[in-house]
């Protein structure tokens, strides 16, 4: 070979190596990506069960209740609709009611959101951006007392 | 004190527009003058960063809350330790440690430069300066910590709880000195872009540069992560967080520089790529600190909300990167390339091992940003975490494991692979037959986890071979074989100890998540629970008091096989009643390399008590892992041939061009 038959072929083979890489990521991101959702989006939107999502809303006020061991159960709502979330562990130490969070989960056959991870990243004037956003557009939103 | 460090900050930024234009003109001109300007410039514009660091930092100690920062951030009670860590617990003070650190690189240039040519030397510090301008003026501008509150309030805002912790102490800084290492890098690729030349003292400089700089970023990353992985009580050790991400782009981008930056030095090879590797890795550092301090992702690290300081470090981002890639585009082709070599030798090696880090570091990129674009440009939010990453970033990075044992033992020019395959025989041998055993003696172990152990016996081994290989174990009697292992050069030993390192982390990581097992339950006082063999009794729930919180701390004790109790664990929740905030103290026992993670839940009605335990065997590997590879970066940086001033040859023929060039 000569010296730019070699220097052709080792570039061919590097763009090879990175589509190959693209085409996975690309095939990851349309496979792997979670998409977000608030309670009033799932009635226009077309899940199986056990399609990974992010449900994002406010915990209702009085719906946590403690079941066997460690498994507890809530609604999260956006003040339109409300879905029964079920969640086996330990509630980060924001947990509220009343209080943003996102669950990430898939649904089962009875229609219960079963969650295997709860995000709670909120002190007393901040909620999760995602909830915060959506919430600030469905106007349900208050902003916090300015200090 | 508070006005003087102010003061002091705006002195240092006249300092850095000095010392960004005078040495610039200088070289053009060739003015020694002008040119020797830089140095002291540079020495003083940290001297007076020092000071400003210092002011903030008795601020804090001292509790002063007439200063907005530290009335936002500390609290009168808070232990001292946490009230100086509170100076970069938040978004002023770090951004002043940045600054501190990015001048601190900057003197080190000037005072330990003096062996290099005056107008490479001059055009470094003046990119030095540019960054340190550019960031002290986004410091005033939008982020000045100085700022006074009148009339002074009494008590202070207090620390986020999650930061009250030594790995505050720790974290921040080893990571700074990471990222803003790699400025230095940065700093010398862009010189020589405008010289348009580079020279063998170039690559001799920058190699230590990315050893020092990717030492104390895999010390931050890996602190980092532990940190996470007490203080969160999720026994997680990575989230792929965009914010790890931030800090694990330059590190993959870092560790593909150091390995060009060694083929540049030896054979004076890949000098384009590894002056466009160094930009892109100071680049990633940047983006990180973008990611991080402008407040665009939602995480705990993302203390800072307000859209002005975001669009200023865009502009920032863009100005440098932007500019920095203009000057490649025009000037790389003036340099001229290196020596040739064969695809299957050591630079064939690290040249595959560039393109794996390179394209490792795209995927993470991609993974980390698309989200972000999604929302910019669509209505829609996704998330992209732990599932992403695992079937892009792992695919890449097993072949590359892999393939470590094999590049240092071919040679370089023109290397043998079956050769090298012969020497790694017995590693091989050995990494089958654990892989074997895994398989068909471990109870629980999937194909996956046994190749995986596997892999990182390979990668063990592989290391200790390359250092048998090199002081001739095998074929010469032992006495000759110790004085040839001493005699190795110390960067030998710091190839294999990085490598070593990597398959310790390895280790670590498949021990950790295919053999950890866990569990979840309430518990009475004096229940036992049993995980692994390891048995558990609660012994109950106490109250206590902190200096600035209370806490229910759960007891328990370790079981032994006598039925008595052999160590004590216990974990709390703590309560920080000034920002109304809970948190999770969990609880570690380590046995060996492995622990015993325990993490406290929410009481119930009845007593009883939410208790989430997990069994990470091998988990300490991880970030001992991380310590070996540091150790091996030091190790490459005693070596003599890269010991700044270290008397030799090359040093005289150095300063016998740069004196011949005088007029």
């Amino acid at each position: 070979m000569t010296r730019k038959q070699k220097r052709l072929s080792v570039i061919a083979g590097g763009l090879a190596f990175l589509g190959a890489a693209t085409g996975l990521t690309f095939y990851a991101l349309g496979q792997k990506a979670s998409y977000f959702y608030m309670p009033a989006d799932l009635t226009t939107a077309s899940l199986q069960p056990g399609q990974r999502i992010r449900l994002g809303g406010l915990v209702e006020k009085g719906t946590v209740e403690r079941g066997q061991g460690a498994t507890v159960a809530f609604s999260v709502t956006d003040n339109q609709k409300d879905v029964k979330v079920s969640y086996t562990g330990i509630l980060p130490d924001l947990f509220r009611e009343g209080q943003g969070v996102i669950t990430e989960g898939s649904f089962d056959a009875n229609g219960v959101f079963v969650a295997d991870s709860v995000l709670a990243k909120h002190d007393e004037n901040y909620m999760p951006k995602d909830v915060a956003d959506r919430l600030k557009a469905e106007g349900v939103w208050e902003e916090s007392k300015s200090e | 004190m508070v006005e003087t460090g102010h003061f002091a900050l705006v002195l240092a930024f006249a300092l850095s527009l000095v010392q960004t234009i005078v040495p610039l003109f200088g070289a053009r001109l060739n003015n020694q003058r002008l040119m020797a300007v830089g140095g002291p410039v540079a020495v003083s514009g940290f001297a007076l960063t020092a000071l400003s660091f210092v002011a903030l930092a008795s601020a804090y100690a001292s509790s002063d809350f007439s200063v907005a920062s530290v009335w936002e951030n500390s609290h009168s009670l808070q232990p001292l330790i946490y009230k100086i860590t509170g100076t970069w617990g938040n978004h002023e003070g770090s951004m002043l440690l940045w600054v501190l650190i990015l001048t601190f690189f900057g003197s080190l240039v000037a005072a330990f430069g003096s062996n290099l040519p005056a107008t490479l030397r001059a055009n470094v510090l003046a990119v030095q300066g540019a960054i340190g301008a550019a960031f002290f003026l986004f410091i005033l501008a939008t982020s000045n910590p100085f700022t006074r509150l009148n009339p002074a309030p009494i008590e202070g805002r207090d620390l986020n709880p999650i930061l009250q912790d030594l790995g505050l102490a720790v974290h921040p800084p080893l990571l700074y000195l990471g990222y803003v290492g790699f400025s230095i890098c940065f700093s010398f690729s862009v010189a020589a872009l405008i010289e348009g030349r580079i020279d063998a003292s170039w690559a001799r400089w920058v190699r230590p540069w990315t050893l020092v700089a990717w030492m104390f970023l895999t010390g931050g990353i890996a602190m980092g992560s532990y940190w996470a992985y007490y203080e969160l009580g999720w026994g997680g050790f990575w989230f792929w967080d965009p914010v790890e991400n931030a800090s694990f782009m330059p590190w993959l981008a870092g560790t593909a520089l150091l390995h060009s930056a060694i083929v540049m030095e030896k054979r004076s090879a890949l000098k384009i790529w590894t002056l466009l590797l160094a930009i892109l890795t100071f680049s990633l550092s940047l983006l990180g600190t973008f990611l991080v301090r402008s407040g665009v992702l939602t995480s705990v690290h993302a203390f800072a909300t307000d859209p002005t300081r975001g669009i200023f470090i865009l502009c920032i981002l863009t100005l440098f990167i932007g500019g920095s890639l203009a000057l490649f585009a025009l000037r790389a082709s003036r340099l001229t390339a290196g020596g040739l070599f064969h695809p299957i030798s050591r630079e064939g090696a690290l040249v595959l091992n560039n393109l794996f880090l390179t394209t490792a570091t795209a995927t993470v990129f991609v993974g980390t940003l698309y989200p972000l674009a999604v929302e910019a440009f669509s209505a829609d939010k996704i998330s992209v975490g732990a599932p992403f990453f695992n079937l892009t970033f792992g695919p890449l990075m097993v072949p590359l494991l892999v393939m470590v044992p094999f590049g240092p033992l071919l040679a370089w020019k023109r290397g043998d692979v079956f050769a090298a395959a012969q020497r790694l025989m017995v590693a091989f041998a050995a990494a089958l037959l654990v892989t074997l055993v895994t398989a068909l003696f471990i109870d629980g172990a999937s194909v996956f986890a046994a190749l995986g152990v596997g892999l990182a016996v390979w990668l063990i081994l592989g290391a200790l071979t390359d250092l048998a290989v090199k002081s001739g174990f095998g074929n010469v009697a032992t006495g000759i074989m110790v004085r040839r292992l001493l005699g190795l050069p110390r960067s030998v030993f710091g190839t294999a100890f990085a490598h070593l390192g990597l398959g310790l982390t390895t280790l670590g990581i498949v021990g950790t998540l295919c053999f950890g097992t866990e569990k979840i339950l309430s518990m009475h006082a004096g229940e036992t629970v049993e995980l692994s063999g390891h048995t558990l009794r609660f012994v109950g729930l106490y109250p206590a008091q902190g200096p600035n919180y209370s806490e229910d701390r759960g007891r328990f004790e370790l079981i032994g096989a006598s039925g008595s109790a052999i160590g004590e664990m216990s974990s709390a929740k703590r309560f920080y009643p000034v920002r109304q905030m809970t948190t999770t103290e969990s609880g570690i026992k380590t046995l060996w390399f492995s622990q015993l993670y325990l993490s406290l839940g929410d009481e119930g009605k009845d007593g009883s008590v939410v208790v989430r335990l997990w069994w990470k065997p091998l988990v300490t590997l991880i970030w001992g892992g991380g310590l070996v590879m540091m150790a091996g970066a030091a190790m490459s940086l005693m070596d003599r041939r890269l010991r700044v001033g270290a008397p030799s040859r090359r040093r005289r023929q150095a300063s016998a061009v740069t004196s011949a060039g005088l007029p």
